[in-house]
């Protein structure tokens, strides 16, 4: 079976840190910057484990502010 | 394989809707409202409808709805959307008319406008978003308050021998003949997202199809007025609101 790789792009100054991107991801790749904040003073998303991508897009599914993108490619 | 090889267009599986502008939403972290506007510019994109769809905003938190999808819309006075997009409707019947409204708009002050203009068959569509609280003031009790529920104005939970009941006002309208489609739905998850998508299309469909009234009613979130993080909103809107308001077509035909 080819193996996926995906990848998100984080919006980062769009971001609200509402961090349910990273509860809805099931493989574990998203988490909220720890200590960094964008201009708006929020925690952005950031993919912590970007190898586990898988590219299902379901955290571009749930943000409420549209700023993931998602792509997937096969290996 | 380095990430800055995967991002490339062709490899793009999800982004923000077209239709979906820059400006940065007024909603709170977390808040329901944008995956619903982000679900409606990707249906509209879908169905070319850019240039000929007209959208009614409500009073609430939705009120800037205008500000951040790429189509013509018209604000309403408080719970009159209906009225607005029975007038629009009726002198653009080739526009798509939808209204976009919650419970504190449609199921309060403008429980009328939504039952007559349901009760007459106007071929609009009504999205309804269903948080149970009035979010923009600040968190009051609205009609759709569940039963024991914290708010500012009902602080130790609502009691239905002085409030009266939550008003189930999908139920309601799925009662008159004018309406062809009501559903509830919700966008929790990425599946439920996908599933309501499929409603508001069909929603949309059924007011160019001259089918008469839909309404997709989404039982949402609002975390701010709940007083809870997002994800905690999430799972008491799976543990009470579902209860309440459980998910489905209620009138199909």
């Amino acid at each position: 079976m080819a193996k996926i790789q995906g990848a998100v792009v984080v919006n980062k100054e769009r971001c609200k840190g509402c961090n349910l991107c990273v509860v809805a991801c099931p493989a574990d790749v998203l988490a909220l910057q720890a200590k960094e904040v964008n201009n708006k003073g929020y925690h952005y998303a950031y993919m912590e484990n970007p190898e586990k991508c898988i590219g299902c897009a379901s955290c571009g599914y749930v943000c409420p502010d549209g700023c993931i993108a998602v792509y997937k490619t096969k290996l | 394989m380095d990430i800055q090889d995967i991002i490339k267009p062709e490899n793009l599986v999800y982004d923000k809707p077209r239709l979906m502008n820059d400006n940065p939403m007024h909603y709170c972290p977390g808040c329901s409202h944008g995956v619903v506007h982000k679900l409606i510019a990707e249906i509209i994109d879908e169905m070319g409808m850019e240039e000929s769809s007209v959208g009614i905003a409500p009073v609430g938190c939705a009120v800037f709805a205008y500000n951040y999808i790429d189509i013509d819309w018209q604000e309403a006075a408080h719970g009159r959307a209906p009225a607005i997009a029975t007038a629009v409707k009726r002198l653009n019947p080739d526009k798509l008319v939808f209204t976009y409204q919650g419970d504190g708009d449609l199921a309060a002050i403008g429980t009328a406008e939504t039952i007559h203009a349901c009760n007459r068959g106007e071929n609009i569509a009504i999205i309804f978003i269903n948080n149970g609280i009035y979010g923009m003031t600040g968190g009051q009790m609205a009609p759709t308050t569940l039963e024991g529920m914290v708010t500012a104005t009902c602080p130790y939970g609502r009691n239905v021998e002085l409030y009266g009941y939550p008003l189930k006002i999908s139920d309601l309208v799925a009662k008159l003949d004018g309406t062809c489609y009501v559903t509830r739905q919700s966008v929790h998850t990425a599946a439920a997202i996908k599933k309501t998508k499929k409603a508001i299309r069909q929603a949309f469909e059924n007011s160019m199809a001259k089918k008469g009234t839909s309404l997709v009613e989404v039982v949402s979130t609002c975390n701010s007025g709940w007083k809870m993080s997002p994800e905690k909103a999430n799972t008491w809107m799976e543990e009470n609101m579902f209860a309440k308001y459980p998910m489905g077509d209620l009138k199909n035909e």
